[in-house]
C-alpha cells in the first residue's frame, strides 16, 4: 500500500534536516503505529505524504500501491486515497460543513472519473455516519470547525475519514486533547473502518490511543529515522520505560 | 471670452460640451444653483484629502475615455426577478426596451417629463439631498451631475410597490459619456426595491436622491459589471425619517475605475441604514480600481447603521475604502458598525482603507474594523488535503470571504442572483 524508502525532508525556509532516511512499509488492511519523543520527525513524515508546504524532499521516495506521491499535488493524493486526520484540524470561518464534504467527496470522484453523489445521497449517508461518531446535525451545518470543543475537531475528522473512504489513512496525534470516553468514541469510528483494502498509519506519543486501536506493527521514531520495528508489545515496553531505554539500545 | 493663449482652466474644459437641459423655471434654478456650487468647488484635485487613493483625472477630462464593449452570452442579472424594467442606452431612456411606467403602489416618470412640469413634488426633491452631502466633504462631481444630468426617472412610492424597479444601463457606444440622476421619495409607511445594473457608458456619472419618509422602506441592490475600461462615479444620497429603513447593497466586478459614494443622513429616530458592497477585481484582465466612499451621519436617537464592505483583488488590482460615521451630540443610543476587509490573492494588489468614528454623543455603541489579509494557507490546505482542488478550494475560501457582505440582502432570490455572477465571475478569473 504505502512504500517509504530512505526518505530524507528538509525545511523549506531554514537549512534544516527533520526526516534522515525513513524506510517504512504499511500493507493493506495493517495498523502501523509510529511513536517517538517529540521533535523526532512524526508530524513532518504525516505532512510531507499529504503534501504540506514548506518541505523540501532532498532524498528518497513515497509510493501509494506504486504511484509516486511526492509529484502529486495535495488534491491529487487525496483522490488517490491519502487521508490525514489533523493533530490541529483547521477552522475554515464561512463555510458549511456540510459544503465542505460534498465538495471533498464529489471532486474526489470527480477526479476518479466516477458518478458524483446526488444532494439526497449524501445527506443520508452523512447522516448515518454522524450518527455514530455522536455528530449533530447543527455541527453539520456549522462552519468547518468554528466553535467546536477539541473532542469535536477529532470527531469531525473521522467523519469526513468515513465519508471520503481512503485507501492509506494517517492519524496525526489524533488522541491529543482526548478525554477518554471522546478517545473511544474517536477509536471506535476508526476501527469502523479497518478493512483488508485499507491501511493505517496511526501516530501517536502515548501508548493509551494503542490500547483502542489496535496496531499490527509499531515503529519507534527518534532524530527522523525509525529506530525500531516491533509487535504491539513495543508500545508497552515505551509506556513502561520510557523512550531512553530503546534509544540507548540504538544508539 | 477666454483668452486662447491663456491656459483654460479645467473645469471651464470639462463643462465646454455641456449644455444645461432646459425645464421649468424652479428646475432651471436647481440646475444653476447646482453649477454654482461646482463652480465654487472646482473639480476634484488628486491632492483634495478625499481623492487621495482614487485618481479623478478621467472624470475631470472633456471627453470619455475610449472603453471597449465587454462581450458575453451570459444573461444579465436579475433576468430572472419579476421586475419593471426601465432600461437606458449610454445613457438615454428607451422606451421601446423598457416596460410600462404604470405599476401598483409607486408612480414613475422620465426625469425630463418631472423637471418641465411648473408644478412637481420634484421641486422639493431635486439637488436638495445632493446640496446637502457637500458638507462637510465636498462632493463636486455630484453637483456637477445634478447641474447637467440629461437623463434619470422619478420614482414616488406611495405603498408597497408591487415589483422591484430595474433600472438597466446598456453600453453600446464606445466613447459615450452618460450623465443620469434619479430621485426616490418613499412616503410614509411605504416600500420600494431598486435594482441597478449594467455598464452603462464609457463614463458613466449617476447620482440618486433617496428620501425615505417615516417608516418608509427603500431596498438596494446593485450589480456593476462587464465592461473592463468603463468608468464610473456614483453618488447614493439618502435622508432617514423615523422608524424606516435603507438597505443598499453593490456588487462590482471588472471597471478601470468605479468610485460609489454613499452620504446616508439619519434624521428620524429608530431608523436602520445598512450600506454593503463587494467588490471583485482581476488585474489580469484590465486594470482594476474600486473606490467605496461612505458617510453616515446619526442625528436621532436609537438609531443603527451598518456599512460592510468587502473586496478580492489580484494581479495589482487596486482597492479603496473611505468611510465614516458621524455621531451628533443629541444623538444618543446610537448603534454604529463599520467594517472594510480585502482579501488580496497576491502581493501585486493593494488596499487603501480610511475608517473614521466621530462621536459627540455619549451613550453610542460604534465599532469599526479594517483588515488586509492573504488566503489563509493553513485552510487552502486543509481543503486541498481532502480533495478539493487548489482553484475550487480559493473560490470557497473567498465566497467565505464575502458571505457577511452578500448576507446584507435580504431577499434571497435576489441574493441568489448576485451569488450566480459572483460564481460566474470566479469560473473566469481562476488564478
Amino acid at each position: 500500500m504505502l512504500e517509504i524508502k530512505n526518505l530524507h525532508v528538509s525545511l523549506e525556509e531554514e537549512d534544516k534536516q527533520i526526516l534522515k532516511g525513513v524506510d517504512l512499509t504499511v500493507e493493506a488492511g495493517k495498523v502501523h503505529a509510529i511513536m517517538g519523543p517529540n521533535g523526532s520527525g512524526k508530524s513532518t513524515l504525516s505532512y510531507v505524504l499529504s503534501g504540506r508546504d514548506g518541505y523540501e524532499v532532498t532524498d528518497g521516495e513515497a509510493l501509494l500501491n506504486g504511484e509516486d506521491l511526492l509529484e502529486m499535488e495535495p488534491e491529487e493524493r487525496a483522490a488517490a486515497g491519502v487521508f490525514l486526520a489533523f493533530q490541529y484540524p483547521v477552522e475554515i470561518p464561512g463555510v458549511g460543513n456540510m459544503t465542505f464534504l460534498r465538495t471533498a467527496v464529489n471532486a474526489q470522484r470527480k477526479a476518479r472519473g466516477e458518478e458524483e453523489m446526488s444532494a439526497a445521497e449524501f445527506l443520508k449517508v452523512i447522516r448515518e455516519k454522524a450518527k455514530a461518531l455522536k455528530i449533530d446535525a447543527d455541527m453539520l451545518k456549522r462552519p468547518v470547525n468554528v466553535g467546536f470543543s477539541g473532542g469535536e475537531k477529532k470527531r469531525n475528522e473521522i467523519l469526513q475519514m468515513a465519508m471520503l473512504e481512503p485507501k492509506m489513512c494517517i492519524l496525526d496525534e489524533t488522541d491529543s486533547g482526548l478525554d477518554v470516553d471522546a478517545m473511544k468514541l474517536v477509536a471506535e469510528g476508526v476501527n469502523a473502518l479497518r478493512d483488508e483494502g485499507r491501511g493505517f498509519l496511526v501516530i501517536t506519543h502515548y501508548q493509551r490511543l494503542l490500547d483502542h486501536i489496535k496496531p499490527d506493527v509499531v515503529h519507534i521514531m527518534a532524530g527522523g529515522r525509525i529506530v525500531k520495528t516491533g509487535g504491539p508489545e513495543l508500545a508497552l515496553e515505551v509506556e513502561q520505560n520510557g523512550y531512553a531505554d530503546i534509544l540507548a539500545e540504538v544508539a | 471670452m477666454a483668452n486662447p493663449a491663456v491656459k483654460q482652466d479645467p473645469l471651464a474644459a470639462r463643462i465646454e460640451g455641456l449644455t444645461l437641459p432646459d425645464g421649468a423655471g424652479w428646475a432651471n434654478d436647481a440646475r444653476g444653483a447646482a453649477l454654482s456650487r461646482l463652480t465654487a468647488m472646482g473639480l476634484p484635485r488628486k491632492r483634495d484629502e478625499y481623492w487621495k487613493y482614487s485618481d479623478p483625472t478621467t472624470l475631470n477630462a472633456p471627453e470619455a475615455p475610449r472603453a471597449g464593449l465587454f462581450v458575453t452570452d451570459e444573461a444579465m442579472p436579475f433576468s430572472d426577478t419579476d421586475r419593471l424594467k426601465i432600461v437606458f442606452v449610454d445613457g438615454v431612456y428607451d422606451a421601446e426596451a423598457s416596460d410600462d411606467l404604470a405599476m401598483e403602489g409607486v408612480e414613475i416618470e422620465r426625469l425630463s417629463d418631472a423637471l418641465a412640469r411648473d408644478i412637481h413634488w420634484a421641486r422639493d426633491h431635486y439637488g436638495v439631498l445632493e446640496t446637502r452631502g457637500q458638507t462637510p466633504v465636498e462632493r463636486p462631481l455630484a453637483a456637477l451631475n445634478t447641474a447637467f444630468a440629461t437623463d434619470g426617472v422619478v420614482i414616488r412610492a406611495t405603498g408597497k410597490a408591487a415589483k422591484p424597479i430595474s433600472l438597466i444601463y446598456l453600453h453600446k457606444s464606445e466613447t459615450s459619456d452618460a450623465i443620469l440622476h434619479h430621485l426616490v421619495k418613499v412616503e410614509e409607511g411605504a416600500s420600494v426595491t431598486v435594482l441597478e445594473n449594467g455598464p452603462a457608458a464609457a463614463r458613466f456619472s449617476k447620482c440618486m436622491e433617496v428620501e425615505v419618509a417615516d417608516g418608509g422602506q427603500f431596498h438596494h441592490i446593485r450589480a456593476q459589471g462587464r465592461d473592463h475600461e468603463r468608468r464610473a462615479s456614483t453618488h447614493m444620497f439618502a435622508r432617514l425619517g423615523q422608524e424606516s429603513v435603507y438597505k443598499s447593497f453593490t456588487l462590482t466586478v471588472n471597471g478601470i475605475l468605479t468610485r460609489n459614494e454613499q452620504v446616508v443622513e439619519i434624521t428620524g429616530d429608530n431608523a436602520v441604514a445598512h450600506i454593503a458592497g463587494a467588490a471583485l477585481g482581476d488585474g489580469a484582465t484590465g486594470a482594476f480600481h474600486h473606490d467605496d466612499t461612505v458617510f453616515v451621519t446619526h442625528d436621532a436617537v436609537d438609531c443603527e447603521s451598518r456599512q460592510v464592505f468587502k473586496k478580492v483583488l489580484r494581479n495589482g488590482a487596486e482597492g479603496v475604502f473611505q468611510g465614516k460615521i458621524l455621531v451628533k451630540p443629541h444623538a444618543q443610543k446610537t448603534d454604529g458598525y463599520q467594517l472594510s476587509q480585502s482579501l488580496l490573492l497576491d502581493e501585486d494588489s493593494s488596499f487603501q482603507a480610511k475608517p473614521e468614528l466621530e462621536i459627540y454623543a455619549d451613550d453610542v455603541q460604534c465599532s469599526h474594523g479594517s483588515t488586509t489579509g492573504a488566503i489563509d494557507e493553513e485552510a487552502l490546505f486543509y481543503l486541498r488535503s481532502r480533495g478539493v482542488p487548489e482553484g475550487a478550494a480559493t473560490d470557497l475560501l473567498v465566497l467565505a470571504f464575502l458571505a457577511e457582505a452578500i448576507d446584507e440582502i435580504e431577499d434571497e432570490s435576489l441574493r441568489e442572483d448576485i451569488l450566480t455572477r459572483l460564481q460566474g465571475w470566479l469560473d473566469r478569473h481562476r488564478g
